[in-house]
């Protein structure tokens, strides 16, 4: 007999609904965290796009802790000391059903964590899981921690311990780990009245606004972003790991550059930075991601490197929650059936190959290497700023030059081969689909 | 509004016109609760042969400082646990990196 039927290990959106789903179909669930609360060690953007709640909790929107409603999405694209923006609005977004929100994650985590409760669940937090048992035949049966008397046996273990996995890694599931595959995240939030907030963003009441950066992280290949809380604003710079050592430049001082930039200081100007985080982020997709099913073992969310990092998306959150939601019910599907073996939990995967969560990132496959590429870091911010700067800048007496002149010229400039620019244009519409 | 103040709102070449911070006032808006067990040790010996000294760039935190000596001093007390530097540091054996003990460590609440 074991002490339980499902162990869950890390208490984020991933652990959270793997243990909703589990304990509603009436199961004993016990959802381990190693913080003092749920949330409480985790950092992102960001934004939460939550519509997969609709299964588990049908009135989340009514009860989630969210700051702002996002219905401006605007991408830019900064150049030295340009910038193009392009800004979409749907105040729609801001109704229900909605779309994406901001919120912090202490506060959602949290909340999720509870919901968990709700259903049935046991939560333990202040508690490292520190290895997996295993029984006779080798089967993971269980999990060890850092209390006195820690350990507790289970049908099934669902690791949703985040980036660094080390469940995962444990039982074998991951390759080498390569830096190139992960980004560093870093943030400021960042202080201003609501009222200067609304004001300078163009939104009132609980609307919110997302912006998605690319350049302006000083030669170090990533990406900014800037998120409107209620009276907050986050302000960070996505990393590449190898990039980041060989640039010399510490994240914090590649932070101050982009809060310098014409096109963002005007946006923060006088805020105070009032907390400041950082978190990896697993960035490679579907070339990075382990095997997630083995005997008596699930993985699920960012422990599977199931978060969607392809430039304009950013979204890890709502994979995390599906992703767990799908092993809360295969977990339970093997119990019932009296087979928790790899191929008992093989429904697991079924599940992620026929919904959005693998559906995306086979779609956006090469995306995230083509966002990242030198050529998309370094030259095309340029190109294209280069190209509004000259279509807009007025030369009279001169007569305006022609669009394909100006192309051509600021292709060259950029240092863009032709066959380049094809070769990535095409990569972009094949990988966009 | 008076030219004088008309002139300074046309001024577009803003310098920064937040705060400047130091790196401990930074560190000092998160809050952590410290252990006294380390939970990241650092091999001072592989350090000394070590020329990418990727760790001293990367660590959000700032944590890994060169000695004059060519050796690394690590203190663990401000951590993240991000993972970063483990991942960057190519020396086998140079880092030794663990979760600090459960309800210990970085606490986040606005992030
Ligand atoms: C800078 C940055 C920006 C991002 N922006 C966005 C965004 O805007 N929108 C979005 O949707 N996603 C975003 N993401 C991605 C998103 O944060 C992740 O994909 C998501 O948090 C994954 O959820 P998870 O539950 O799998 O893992 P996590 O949220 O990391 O949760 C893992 C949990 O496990 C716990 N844990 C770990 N190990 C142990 C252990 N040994 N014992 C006990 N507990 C343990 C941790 O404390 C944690 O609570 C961003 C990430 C970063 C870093
Ligand atoms: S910790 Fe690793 S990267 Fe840092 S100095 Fe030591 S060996 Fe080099
Ligand atoms: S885990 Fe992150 S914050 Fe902690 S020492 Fe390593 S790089 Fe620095």
């Amino acid at each position: 007999m074991t002490d339980t039927d499902i162990i869950v290990v890390g208490a984020g959106p991933a652990g959270s609904c793997a243990a909703i789903a589990a304990a509603k179909a009436g199961k004993r669930v016990v959802l381990i965290e190693r913080g003092p609360f749920p949330g409480s060690k985790n950092m992102y953007g960001g934004v939460i796009y939550p519509r997969i709640l609709d299964e588990l909790i049908p009135d989340w929107f009514e009860h989630a802790p969210i700051q702002r409603w996002i219905v401006r999405r605007s991408t830019m694209l900064l150049s030295d000391t340009g910038a193009l923006n392009i800004d979409y609005r749907s105040n729609a977004w801001g109704q229900a059903p909605y779309n994406g929100a901001t919120a912090y994650r202490p506060d959602f985590d949290n909340w999720l964590a509870q919901q968990a409760v709700a259903a049935g669940a046991e939560l333990i937090c202040s508690t490292t899981v520190t290895g997996l048992l295993r029984d006779a035949q080798g089967r993971i049966n269980g999990i060890t921690t850092d209390r006195p008397d820690g350990d507790l046996t289970a049908s099934v273990v669902i690791a949703c311990d985040g980036v660094n996995s080390f469940i995962a890694k444990d039982a074998g599931l991951y390759k080498a780990v390569d830096a190139s595959n992960y980004t560093l995240g870093v943030k400021e939030t960042l202080s201003l009245p609501k009222n200067v907030i609304d004001e300078r963003f163009g939104v009132r009441d609980n609307q919110g606004v997302d912006i998605e950066i690319l350049g302006g992280t000083s030669g170090v290949n990533g990406g900014g972003f800037i998120y409107t809380n209620l009276d907050t604003i986050a302000l960070g710079v996505v990393l590449k790991l190898p990039k980041l050592s060989a640039q010399k430049k510490r994240p914090e001082e590649i932070i101050a550059e982009l809060k310098r930039h014409p096109a963002i200081a005007p946006l923060i100007e006088g805020a105070e930075v009032i907390e400041y985080s950082a978190h990896l982020i697993p960035e490679a997709g579907l070339d990075m991601m382990p095997k997630m099913v083995a005997d008596g073992l699930l993985v699920a969310g960012d422990a599977a490197a199931l978060c969607l990092a392809a430039g304009i998306w950013l979204e890890g959150v709502n994979f995390a929650m599906a992703s767990g939601m799908y092993a809360g019910q295969s977990a339970v599907q093997a119990i019932t059936a009296g087979n928790t073996t790899a191929s008992g939990l093989q429904s697991y995967t079924k599940k992620l190959n026929e919904t959005f969560v693998l559906k995306d990132h086979k779609k956006l496959r090469k995306i995230p290497h083509l966002v990242l590429s030198d050529r998309v870091q370094h030259k095309y911010p340029g190109f294209v700023t280069g190209i509004m700067e000259r279509m807009f800048r007025v030369e009279n007496p001169h007569p305006k030059p022609g669009v394909r002149r100006i192309l051509r010229e600021e292709r060259k400039k950029a240092g863009i081969s032709l066959m380049d620019l094809v070769r990535d244009a095409l990569t972009g519409l094949k990988g966009f689909g | 509004m008076s030219l004088e103040s008309l002139r300074a709102a046309n001024n577009i070449e803003r310098d920064a016109t937040w705060a400047e911070m130091s790196f401990q006032e930074r560190i000092d808006t998160a809050e952590f609760r410290i252990h006294e067990r380390a939970h990241i040790t650092v091999n001072g010996d592989s350090c000394r042969g070590c020329t990418t000294r990727e760790c001293v760039v990367a660590c959000p935190a700032n944590l890994f400082v060169p000695t004059s000596d060519g050796g690394i001093l690590f203190n663990y007390e401000n951590c993240f646990e991000c993972g970063t530097c483990y991942m960057v540091c190519n020396e086998a054996g140079a880092i030794t990196w663990t979760y600090p003990e459960g309800g210990y460590g970085i606490v986040f609440h606005r992030t």
